[in-house]
């Protein structure tokens, strides 16, 4: 346990292979590791932001659906509604078409009775024209007049 | 091996391989004595202590240089092959040894200095991997290098205070050249000055007792790895004393349970040396 220069000589040793260490072992290796440590943190922050993304997006497809949705119904609504109408008004125009073909034949049959009844008064006349010129020509009887006067009648 | 005893034994596995220069007239070992002075290989531990300063601890400078070229070259390696992707076994490990090192440099620096984080690092890696060599079963190199002809090595250089005091005398040149250069001579005069008692009369109080402190600082981290490393190694080597047949029954709790010292050492030694560095940053 003597003290020589074997003191002097380790301090030389540490020192040169703290010089080293320094120099060539230190630097390379932190680099590497702070250069993970930036890789990793930015994969992270990337994950991160992609879930964001993500959610973002469920969000907005969520909130397209419901307006698909909304719109879908309100088309259905609509087209209800127009159906209905149709439907309404269609009955509506049938019943004007019925009544104004119920009125036309009303006036169709009005007209043909007045024509019916012209044409009989006009029978009538010659009939009674007739009729006056056989009670004329032949004697004018009562009794034979009232034969005649029914036959008359019922010629109408 | 000269290892008739068991206390000599314990001594020659606690004995470094010296070489040093022994001087003029010197009776060696042997018995021959030295015309003039001669840089050589000590022989005895007698012949080691005789050295002085004029040695070196040929065994901890080797291993721990060898650590150290090992920790270099295996994180240079990783560096080199580093990849911003997914890491491979390697470069994962090595991300975690530099995670823990950032984590302690974060949990106790308050200043900003490059310097720090990779010097903890190194620290904590070289340190451990010293220590480590603690688990290597205590005959195997010294037999190995026996028969290589060196009478002694001791290849945990931790249990060696030259290499802790070495260590911990870069840390305190560190901890000197920091508090000049953030506070300036005269702030870190100051400093030393006017805490903890902040009145003129109390300046030589003062100065004594901060000086102390920072001397003692670089000791007190050299004694603490060394006094644990070697409490450690002299355990290891009194199991390996007992019969043959009850060794294992000791040698691996005590094993396992260094595994946490050789650990917690490196990390005591290398929390400190932050903790202090980052105090050298404060500028008040």
């Amino acid at each position: 346990m003597n003290i020589n220069l074997t003191l002097i000589g380790q301090s030389i040793a540490f020192a040169i292979f703290v010089w080293f260490c320094v120099k060539y072992v230190w630097p390379p290796i932190t680099a590497a590791m702070e250069a993970r440590q930036k890789k990793i943190a930015d994969g992270l922050s990337a994950a991160d932001r992609a879930s964001l993304d993500l959610e973002l997006a469920q969000e907005k497809a969520a909130k397209e659906m419901q307006k698909a949705k909304e719109e879908a119904a309100a088309l259905i609504d609509q087209a209800n509604k127009r159906a209905a109408q149709i439907v309404e008004s269609s009955k509506d125009d049938a019943r004007k078409e019925g009544e104004k073909l119920i009125e036309q034949a009303r006036a169709e049959i009005q007209q043909e009775r007045v024509q019916a009844r012209d044409a009989l008064r006009a029978e009538v006349a010659t009939l009674a024209v007739a009729g006056a010129e056989k009670i004329l020509e032949t004697s004018v009887d009562a009794k034979a007049h009232s034969e005649m006067l029914e036959k008359l009648a019922a010629e109408l | 091996m000269a290892a008739d005893t068991p206390v000599a034994y314990i001594q020659h596995h606690l004995t470094n391989l010296t070489y040093g220069k022994l001087p003029a007239g010197y009776e060696r070992a042997d018995g021959t004595v030295l015309q003039e002075a001669q840089w050589t290989m000590a022989h005895t531990a007698q012949e080691a202590a005789d050295m002085g300063f004029m040695a070196f601890h040929v065994d901890t400078l080797g291993w721990s240089i060898a650590m150290g070229l090992l920790f270099l070259g295996l994180f240079r390696f990783a560096a080199k092959r580093v990849t911003e992707g997914a890491p491979g076994g390697l470069q994962n490990f090595v991300e975690i040894m530099f995670e823990f090192s950032q984590g302690i440099v974060r949990d106790v620096f308050h200043g900003r200095n490059p310097i720090i984080a990779p010097m903890a690092l190194t620290l904590f890696v070289w340190i451990f991997l010293m220590n480590a060599l603690d688990l290597v079963p205590v005959d195997y190199i010294p037999v190995l290098a026996h028969a290589m002809g060196l009478e002694y090595f001791k290849i945990v250089p931790t249990t060696d205070p030259n290499a802790t005091f070495g260590i911990a005398l870069g840390v305190f040149i560190l901890i000197l050249f920091y508090s000049f250069k953030v506070k300036g001579p005269g702030g870190f005069l100051k400093e030393l000055s006017f805490t903890p008692f902040n009145h003129w009369s109390l300046v030589p109080f003062n100065l004594v007792l901060e000086l102390l402190g920072l001397i003692i600082k670089p000791i007190s981290l050299a004694l603490r790895l060394f006094g644990n490393m070697y409490a450690g190694e002299v355990i290891f080597i009194l199991i390996a004393l007992l019969p043959l047949w009850v060794q294992w029954t000791l040698s691996v709790p005590w094993a396992i349970f260094h595994i946490l010292v050789i650990t917690l050492q490196a990390f005591i030694f290398t929390t400190l040396t932050v903790v202090y560095l980052s105090a050298a940053h404060e500028d008040h």
